[in-house]
């Protein structure tokens, strides 16, 4: 389904991914770890479009297509989907408002009848209920004086309603309590299946005892330095980074 | 070009669709100004003698006026004997209903998307429409009259209500009150009228829509609202004007005056013609509008939306004279192109425990140049007065500009006054969140503006809500959400 | 917009002090003549501010002066002790001291030591010795055709100070500028003009100081122009505890180099009339500015503080903090412009101005103004006016705090807010002192 080759990534002159390789098929879910400052989130950044980053070198195909050369609407519409870590706020834009411009902007894409006012409704009820979100909430400006759980639960559901191909979930972890950490995983997991992937970014291990990652990657430098099962997680739980580090270092000098 | 410099090239290209002139013969007058073309309109209108002698007294001090040079705005002076003061559709009488209505005329309405038939079927909103400077057609008549309203064109309310006329005429807005204004009183040739009856509240929303459409000609309309003790009425304003490379003058004034108790809520959706891309011709806006809470309790909220004019010089205002009485003032102005807007309220503090609240959101695209410019004054008697004022500014593009100039004068010690201002531009972050939803970046710029608009198009009236948002889609290109 | 119409008596009478003005110049008439004249004739044409004026509507001092001077006769005389000098002094202050006796830098009542870097010289000798550096900075930034108080002082220019500060260098002693009219025998009017001129990455300090002794009305009309270079850093209070019948215009015109600091402290307590201009022009990337203001009135004191910004470039950072507390029938004005042009991308500005009104009596006028040309910037300004909170009040009195003491704490906690920006502690413990003085004593 996504295909990296050799992808080499920039930001104002400064290198962050220096040469990734990853395959990630349908069904499948890969985590990507690794230290502060690695290049986690740039990758996610990258993979959805974002900007600010320049592509120097290498190439990332989505079903076979180059992904690179899409718009991030593009991308979003042809079902790769970036739950922020940081989700941002829009005043005086509901919820509801956004995903129903977002959804319909998806279905004329890919030649859909736009969905009228109670299919929208019901799908969105449907939804809610994943995520454990209440419909005051989506009735208020997105993202605006949202708890971070709180705006954490909205990426899931508009991941729901948006039903991506593949999911990146970048740092979707950070700042949740355990309850929260349910709550989102439990959502990711109801989406799984067996045509669609995930990506999930994370620092820790934590969220992979809830979304049980078929590979586990590091991340080191720029570039993936490790990869193993769930049980590399667990060493790295147990371990720290500095091992993989040590490692690696010592590899490239 | 950066992507973003890309889709507001976009927006700036946006061609003004309501530009269409409509062949609708017309009575002129000549060109110029002096007192005998005041004495020609006033017959043309078949006005009473203290009317006339009211004109030339306006005319009279308007000559020794000059014209104010304060506001943001550069414009070339204007040749004030090369306009047209009155400019009547030519009708053979004046129309029962709307058969009677020039169809041609009604066609005009539709392509507004304000067709009076439909609007009186569907909406139950009650139109007057004033086209150059004459009132053609007002609607729903019959059953306001039920109520006691009266609602129809400001000429008519001469001949048949000469008494509320004289006693209200020039009282918020007084002659000498500034160029426009006594330009105005000098030459207005129609506009409507609207009295709501002590403990009457309004079963509809009324409606007025302004077009200029002859060229070279001046619309110079005057709106009188008279809310007796008690009662409540919601008024709808509309404008356009069809393209034209000249600049044409608009110099409107609208008094309000709301006695004890009442409420009036003014909305205006303004889009006359802004001029083409190169800032050549549109219509120069320079209105005067201001209503007085004269009574105790008494409350008077204006709303706009201003997406048109080559140059607006506006300032809806509200003279908080009775106690406990309130005023608001929600305003979004877009500017594109070349337009230069200068636009905000005055609120003054007359009367103990006044509540003021101020809204106002300006986005400026392409070349233009926004400014706000307020003022509250709480006098000295104006004991546990209160004011709240909001001024946001959202830029688009490195040649536009947005300036606020709040004017805050505080007399009395117990005034709690409070004013708050950003600016900013539209966020790219907030961009790519919508983009990456599959939002393309020009429905996720008009989502992200109207969003910071809500505020204020929240206070329209339903049916103007929509309209508005049409608006702000069409000055800013893309669905708006 | 200007309005001459009866200030023409006036600015006759202060144009016929002139030739008495060149004749006591003893032919020292160097490049700044020439700009005397020029400003001059720009005053001439436009006469002194009405209430006509935007920039001067809400304070009549030009009215003011025309209604209380006499500019036919002038008191010169200068008798003073010693001693008298003492109680203007900021106590605890280890400083370089000039004393102006009626706009003229007194030697003997002032006291520097030489410090490396730091060059203090009076005025006169300055433009005598008409040195490079006075040819290229006086008089270039203060601009006499905006401000006609300023074309008055530029008019008059000759008593005052210059000051340099060489690259690299940080002076660790604070410059204290007190002027102080002797006002014992009659009126006193003077226009003390300065130049400062800071050097690449040095770091000083400067406090203007502003008095009086004696009975008579003082009008002072003074403008300081202050030049930091690149990465330089400068501190600047102006302190005015002056008496009811003292009128002050000043202006305090700062240009910034590339990564500059400055911070600009204003304390004004008392005086008939104070106009304070400071204009702030951020010429490079990368400037920093801070503007902070506390005025507390009392009687029939007005105090009008003008400031502007001018953000020229990308990156550069401002901060503006105004409190007033007024009482009586005090007036207290407050414009502050906020200008970003078209080239200051990125550039933050933020403004504040909060009042409190005692008495019916009193009155604000605020403007905080913004006007904005670029398109990626944070620019805010927010302002209040309203009395004590009675919630506050109330919560003190119910924990056994007097009325009075629960007032006077409050609204010293308010002023608090600007005075914890000082970071020159001997300066702080004075300003804290005459605020708790002034709470006391009237509360």
């Amino acid at each position: 389904m996504l295909k990296i080759q050799n992808l080499h990534a920039s930001i104002e002159d400064k290198d962050i991914l220096r040469g990734i390789n990853l395959e990630v098929k349908a069904g499948e879910v890969h985590a990507i770890m690794g230290p502060n400052g690695s290049g986690k989130s740039t990758l996610a950044s990258v993979l959805a479009g974002r900007e600010d980053y320049e592509v120097s070198e290498g190439e990332a195909t989505f079903l076979g297509n180059d992904l690179l050369e899409m718009a991030p609407e593009e991308r979003a519409r042809e079902g790769v989907f970036l739950a922020f870590q940081y989700p941002v706020e829009i005043p005086g834009v509901s919820t509801t408002n956004f995903m129903k411009t977002a959804i319909n902007q998806v279905r004329e894409y890919r030649g859909q009848e736009p969905l009228d006012a109670v299919s929208f409704l019901t799908l969105m009820k449907e939804k809610m209920k994943l995520v454990d979100i209440d419909q005051s909430l989506l009735s208020r400006s997105l993202n605006e004086g949202f708890s971070g759980g709180e705006k954490k639960r909205n990426e899931i559901f508009q991941m729901a309603m948006l039903e991506p191909k593949l999911a990146i979930l970048d740092e979707t972890d950070s700042g949740l309590d355990i309850d929260a950490l349910k709550i989102v995983a439990n959502g990711v997991n109801k989406l799984k299946g067996k045509d669609n992937a995930t990506i999930v970014v994370t620092h820790y291990q934590r969220l992979l005892d809830y979304i049980v990652p078929d590979y586990v990657h590091v991340l080191y430098k720029g570039r993936i330095v490790k990869s193993g099962t769930k049980d590399l997680a667990l060493e790295l739980e147990e371990k720290g980074y500095d091992w993989i580090k040590e490692e690696a270092d010592a590899a490239t000098a | 070009m950066s992507k973003d410099d890309q889709i507001l090239e976009e927006f700036t290209s946006k061609e003004y669709e309501h530009g269409w002139t409509i062949d609708i013969e017309s009575e002129q007058a000549p060109k110029g100004l002096n007192e005998d073309i005041i004495r020609f309109i006033s017959a043309k209108k078949e006005e009473p003698e203290w009317l006339l002698e009211w004109r030339l007294n306006a005319f009279r001090t308007w000559s020794e006026m000059k014209e104010p040079l304060w506001a943001n705005v550069s414009f070339p002076s204007i040749n004030y004997q090369d306009i047209i003061y009155y400019s009547a559709p030519k009708q053979k009488a004046t129309p029962k209903s709307l058969d009677e209505v020039d169809p041609e005329l009604l066609d005009t309405f539709k392509k507004l998307g304000i067709s009076l038939e439909e609007q009186k079927r569907l909406t139950g909103v009650a139109v007057d429409a004033v086209i150059d400077s004459v009132s053609v057609a007002t609607t729903f008549k019959d059953k306001l009259a039920e109520l006691g309203i009266i609602f129809c064109s400001f000429s008519e309310a001469v001949k048949e209500h000469p008494e509320l006329v004289k006693k209200y005429i020039g009282s918020v807005v007084p002659v000498s009150d500034n160029y426009y204004a006594a330009l105005n009183s000098a030459v207005f040739s129609d506009g409507s009228f609207c009295y709501i009856p002590k403990g009457v509240r309004c079963p509809m929303e009324l409606s007025t829509y302004f077009r200029i459409n002859a060229a070279n000609t001046g619309q110079f309309e005057r709106t009188l609202i008279v809310a007796e003790e008690g009662s409540y009425v919601s008024y709808l304003e509309g404008c356009t004007a069809p393209m034209r490379d000249e600049n044409q003058l608009h110099a409107a004034v609208v008094e309000i005056y709301v006695k004890a108790d009442a409420e009036v809520k003014y909305s205006t959706v303004q889009n006359w013609y802004p001029g083409d891309k190169e800032g050549k011709g549109g219509i120069y806006n320079l209105v005067t509008k201001r209503g007085i809470c004269a009574g105790d309790n008494a409350k008077l909220s204006w709303t706009q939306v201003e997406t048109g004019s080559a140059v607006t010089w506006k300032y809806p205002s509200c003279i908080l004279k009775g106690d406990n009485s309130s005023g608001e003032f929600y305003s979004v102005a877009v500017t594109n192109n070349y337009q230069q807007a200068d636009t905000g309220t005055k609120m003054i503090h007359i009367g103990k425990n006044t509540k003021s609240r101020i809204v106002s959101k300006g986005v400026s695209a392409g070349k233009s140049q926004n400014s706000y410019r307020g003022q509250v004054h709480v006098m000295k008697r104006a004991e546990g007065s209160r004011n709240f004022s909001q001024c946001d500014s959202l830029l688009m593009g490195n040649n536009c500009g947005a300036h606020t100039f709040p004017y805050i004068d505080i007399e009395n010690k117990s005034a709690q006054v409070e004013h708050e201002a950003t600016t900013s531009k539209i966020g790219e972050d907030q961009i790519f969140y919508c983009t990456q939803r599959g939002i393309d970046e020009e429905s996720a710029v008009a989502l992200i503006v109207n969003g910071y608009c809500k505020e204020v198009l929240n206070q329209l009236p339903m049916e103007f809500a929509v309209e508005a948002q049409k608006l702000l889609a069409l000055t800013l290109e893309g669905s708006v959400g | 917009m200007t309005q001459a119409t009866n200030q023409n008596d006036l600015v006759g009478q202060l144009l016929a002090g002139f030739q008495k003005f060149e004749s006591q110049l003893n032919g020292a008439t160097g490049s700044v003549h020439s700009l005397r004249k020029k400003a001059l004739e720009s005053l001439d044409l436009a006469g002194l501010p009405s209430t006509k004026h935007e920039e001067y509507k809400y304070t009549n001092i030009t009215k003011a002066i025309e209604k209380t001077f006499s500019f036919d006769t002038e008191n010169t005389s200068t008798q003073i002790e010693p001693q008298e000098i003492e109680e203007f002094l900021i106590p605890g202050l280890d400083a370089h001291i000039l004393v102006f006796l009626n706009g003229v830098l007194d030697p003997s009542l002032s006291r520097w030591e030489a410090e490396a870097g730091l060059e203090i010289i009076d005025l006169p000798t300055a433009l005598k010795e008409d040195s490079e550096a006075i040819s290229k900075h006086f008089a270039k930034y203060a601009d006499y055709n905006r401000d006609a108080y300023v074309a008055l002082n530029t008019g008059f220019s000759k008593d005052g100070s210059f000051i340099t500060v060489k690259a690299n260098s940080i002076i660790e002693k604070p410059v204290v500028l007190h002027y102080i009219n002797v006002v014992k025998d009659g009126q006193v009017h003077n226009h003390p003009r300065n130049l400062v001129v800071v050097g690449e990455n040095s770091h000083a300090t400067f406090i203007e100081s502003f008095s009086d002794v004696g009975e008579h009305e003082s009008l002072t009309n003074s403008v300081t122009e202050i030049v930091i270079g690149q990465s330089a850093r400068v501190d600047y209070y102006k302190l005015q505890n002056d008496k009811e019948n003292v009128y002050h215009v000043g202006t305090t015109q700062v240009q910034q180099a590339k990564n500059s600091y400055f911070a600009a402290y204003t304390f004004t307590t008392n005086g008939a009339i104070t106009r304070n201009n400071l204009n702030i022009d951020l010429e490079d990337e990368g400037c920093e500015s801070h503007m902070y203001g506390l005025y507390l009135l009392n009687g029939k004191t007005h105090v009008d503080n003008h400031t502007a910004v001018d953000h020229q470039k990308p990156n550069s950072f401002s901060n503006e903090l105004y409190k007033g507390i007024l009482e009586d029938k005090s007036r207290g004005v407050f414009n502050g412009k906020i200008f970003v042009r078209q080239d200051a991308q990125k550039t933050n500005a933020f403004q504040s101005n909060k009042n409190i009104l005692l008495s019916d009596q009193a009155t604000v006028n605020t403007k905080p103004q913004l006007e904005i040309w670029a398109d990626d910037v944070k620019c805010s300004h927010g302002c209040t006016t309203g009395q004590l909170d009675e919630e506050a009040l109330f919560y003190l009195q119910s924990r056994g705090l007097g009325k009075d003491n629960a007032r006077a704490l409050l609204l010293y906690a308010f002023a608090i807010e600007v005075l914890e920006n000082v970071k020159l502690e001997p300066v702080r413990k004075y300003l804290e002192d005459l605020i708790s003085e002034r709470l006391r004593k009237d509360f």
